[in-house]
């Protein structure tokens, strides 16, 4: 190099450039397109289908028989729920522990065979879970029940849960976990209070991946949580279930039945969507600002 | 008050990498001892064996004898005793992201079990004082998190939360490399003021560094200690010659 420097000249953007520039611009914008069509067709069709069946009885009375007008949903509602709280309060803290397991102490040979063991779970058809559950269960209770239909679920949420807790845990620096050892903080204490906490949203974000997916599960509640027509309190008594409900309502002849299952996935689906954005925004607000 | 450290025949390994050889070593209590060498030659690995950090590696071990006051580092101790008497700084300030800047410095306390709320709250306010923080951050203690300080800030937040355990000894692990010259020029006042109360063993790149804050310093080279002395003695009249082509400039 000579210390004269000659300029450099940059030409200007070819034409060419400029065209491949927005034509990929406009590629991208339009997959996003596609990608959520989809989404806002099933929920419009959902509310086209849906809106006319949906009264004030339908969400507070119990399935009328054929041929009588009117009637609802509503045990159907709250048998989602039960059976869904259920399936929380089993699935979502197990799912939670073995994720922790597998990111902070399973980098060994069992870790591995654990979340092999967990895809391949994940992968298992629900109608077979539903099969387990029911000779887990229902076979032991002798009859069909919301909680035979909460194990089911549970069993479905725990690899989801597990492997984004792990995923999410792994994420938190190392550095953060020394700072806290560095105090004479132990691992578990450690592990719960600083790295979990760290990756709260990430775990949440998993735990309602987990729900939304099965609440919507019609195949592994067909032989457990059975379903009901009429109001049950009881978690060891077969119970109604809006999937279900659905199904029900769909396969049968009468054009009555199958406007009020239009309405009655509209309402799982309003259900799913309020649930999960209930929890979001309490998490953001539970968090501190500018974290 | 700040308790010496007695060091015999240590040995670390990364699995079957042998990290450091035979380090042999006595720290004076109240006072800094510095510990120089070029990149990947132990110092981090040694400071890390002081309070056990090192073992937190997986396939990470260590031999030999440590003496931290009247305590055996590895003989009888646990972890945890241990690391609540011997404060640690990182490289990279590592303050808790989810955590209020006041409850960053409560963190060592609290997750210990310490739960009164009024010594709690004089214990943060002089750690902070303690490292200069307490004017920049007094009004938002409790509305702002610890990660959104400036990069100079986040440090002394975690040598104020370092301080809060109340330990004899501090360690450094070059707490300067990622901070621009004043924010080192305060964490350097801050080190000639902790070693009233504090025995403080620092790693730096830093060779001015060394010689302004430590009364001691040991050069290390390829996982052994090839000089420690009065640091006015390593660095004017050092009586090896790979430390003085080291000081000089010559390699590293």
């Amino acid at each position: 190099m000579t210390s004269t420097s000659t300029a450099i000249v940059i030409p200007p953007i070819s034409l060419w450039r400029r065209i491949v520039d927005r034509t990929m611009t406009g590629v991208a914008v339009l997959t996003v397109i596609l990608v959520l069509l989809p989404l806002f067709a099933i929920f419009a069709y959902l509310v086209y289908k849906g809106i006319g069946a949906i009264n004030w009885a339908f969400l507070t009375q119990t399935p009328k028989p054929v041929g009588e007008p009117g009637g609802g949903m509503a045990n159907a509602i709250v048998g989602s729920m039960v059976i869904l709280a259920i399936a929380s309060v089993l699935g979502v803290p197990l799912g939670i522990g073995a994720g922790i397991y597998l990111s902070e102490y399973g980098r060994n040979r069992y870790g591995d065979a654990v979340r092999f063991i967990s895809d391949v779970l994940n992968g298992v058809p629900s109608i077979v879970i539903g099969i387990v559950a029911y000779a887990m269960v229902v076979l032991r209770q002798k009859h069909f029940s919301a909680l035979a239909g909460g194990v089911a679920l549970a069993i479905m949420m725990v690899p989801t849960i597990a492997r984004t807790t792990e995923q999410m845990l792994l994420l938190v620096p190392q550095a953060i976990r020394e700072a806290a050892y560095g105090l004479g903080v132990s691992r578990w204490r450690t592990t719960l209070s600083i790295t979990l906490r760290a990756a709260t949203s990430g775990v949440i974000t998993g735990v309602m991946l987990a729900f939304a997916r099965v609440a919507g599960e019609t195949a592994p509640l067909l032989f457990t949580a059975f379903g009901n027509q009429f109001w049950n309190w009881k978690t060891d008594q077969p119970t109604a279930a809006l999937p279900l409900q659905i199904f029900t309502y769909a396969i049968s002849p009468f054009d009555e039945w199958h406007q009020q299952a239009w309405a009655g996935a509209l309402v799982l689906i309003v259900l799913i969507v309020s649930a999960v954005s209930a929890v979001r925004i309490a998490v953001r607000r539970g968090t501190l600002a500018g974290a | 008050m700040g308790v010496g450290i007695t060091v015999e025949q240590l040995n670390a390994f990364y699995g079957k990498t042998q990290a450091l050889f035979d380090i042999n070593l006595t720290v004076l209590a109240n006072h800094a001892t510095a510990l120089i060498g070029p990149s990947g030659c132990g110092k981090s690995t040694f400071i890390r064996c002081l309070n056990r950090m090192h073992e937190t590696i997986p396939e990470a071990r260590v031999e030999g004898k440590v003496r931290i006051g009247e305590f055996s580092v590895y003989n009888g101790t646990s972890a945890t005793q241990l690391r609540r008497r011997v404060g640690m700084v990182f490289q990279k300030p590592n303050p808790f992201p989810t955590m209020s800047i006041y409850d960053n410095v409560a963190a060592g306390l609290k997750l210990n079990g310490f739960g009164n709320r009024k010594q709690l709250d004089q214990i943060v306010e002089k750690s902070l004082h303690s490292s200069a923080l307490w004017d920049e951050v007094k009004d938002s203690l409790h509305k702002k998190s610890g990660a959104s300080l400036s990069g100079g800030q986040q440090q002394r937040l975690c040598i104020a939360r370092a301080l809060a355990v109340q330990p004899e000894v501090l360690l450094m692990d070059e707490p300067c490399s990622a901070l621009d010259p004043i924010s080192t020029g305060k964490i350097e006042e801050l080190i000639f003021q902790l070693k009233e109360q504090y025995t403080i063993v620092i790693v730096t790149h830093n060779m001015q560094q060394a010689a302004r804050v430590a009364e001691f310093t040991g050069f290390f080279l390829l996982g052994k200690m090839i000089e420690f002395d009065k640091t006015e003695k390593v660095f004017t009249n050092p009586s090896d010659k790979r430390t003085e082509d080291y000081v000089t400039g010559r390699f590293g």
